[in-house]
């Protein structure tokens, strides 16, 4: 029962990798790519609990946090083309792009 | 642990397998950025739910349910949040979502899955 839950995570995340690849603007990869994010967190504390290694779920942990900093890291990139710009819409690298 | 639970434990994993599959159906079908996130939002909240809990009734009580139960709670914290300030970003960029009778028209425009910019809002 456990390893066809298992193999229905990986169908999900397979189709996800295919909306990924042929997602037509980019915030369709990027939702690709979180909701493949919760799959493998889900994924990875199903293989600790199908092979016995209650010690995976940590790893679940971290990952569910990874996925979402990366989730709002891509965003930010892809909106912006830089990562070292305020989100409140001031232009703060301005100052140091006018005396280049 | 008895055996009647961890049946019932099992069966809300498969349960929460299938939701997965579902909406990662929904996702490769829907016609728009707006309803694809929808869509692996709601289930992706639905599935870890499902998938935590019948995982918590299978496994022993004590730092396993402490773990998973975090696990929980960011999933519950995290994809809301990520899912509108995907959804913030994906408007303020000139998305407009379709809205009103469509038809999905193979051949044209790429597949006819990308959203059209301003032409039906």
């Amino acid at each position: 029962m456990l390893a066809g839950a298992a193999l229905g995570l990986v169908a999900a995340m397979g189709l996800m990798i295919v909306r990924a690849v042929m997602g037509p603007s980019h915030y369709d990869r990027i939702l690709a790519a979180n909701s493949m994010g919760t799959k493998t967190v889900l994924f990875i504390a199903l293989i600790g609990f199908l092979f016995g290694r209650p010690a995976f779920l940590d790893v679940a942990i971290v990952y569910a946090l990874i996925n979402f900093v990366a989730t709002i890291a891509l965003m930010k990139f892809f909106r912006y083309q830089s990562l070292s710009q305020n989100l409140t819409g001031q232009e703060a690298a301005d100052e140091t792009t006018e005396h280049v | 642990m008895s055996e009647p639970v961890q049946m019932i434990g099992g069966a809300l994993i498969l349960l929460g397998a299938i939701w997965s599959i579902m909406g990662a159906v929904g996702v490769l079908r829907f016609p728009d950025v707006y309803t694809r996130i929808h869509a692996a939002s709601l289930t992706d909240t639905g599935a870890a739910t499902l998938m935590l809990f019948g995982m918590g009734l299978m496994g022993e009580a004590g730092m396993v349910t402490l773990k998973l139960f975090f696990v929980w709670a960011f999933i519950m914290l995290t994809t809301p949040t990520s899912a509108n300030a995907l959804a913030n970003a994906a408007f303020g960029s000139g998305h407009s979502p379709r809205i009103g009778n469509f038809q999905i028209v193979r051949g044209k425009n790429g597949g006819g899955s990308a959203p059209d910019r301003g032409a039906r809002a």
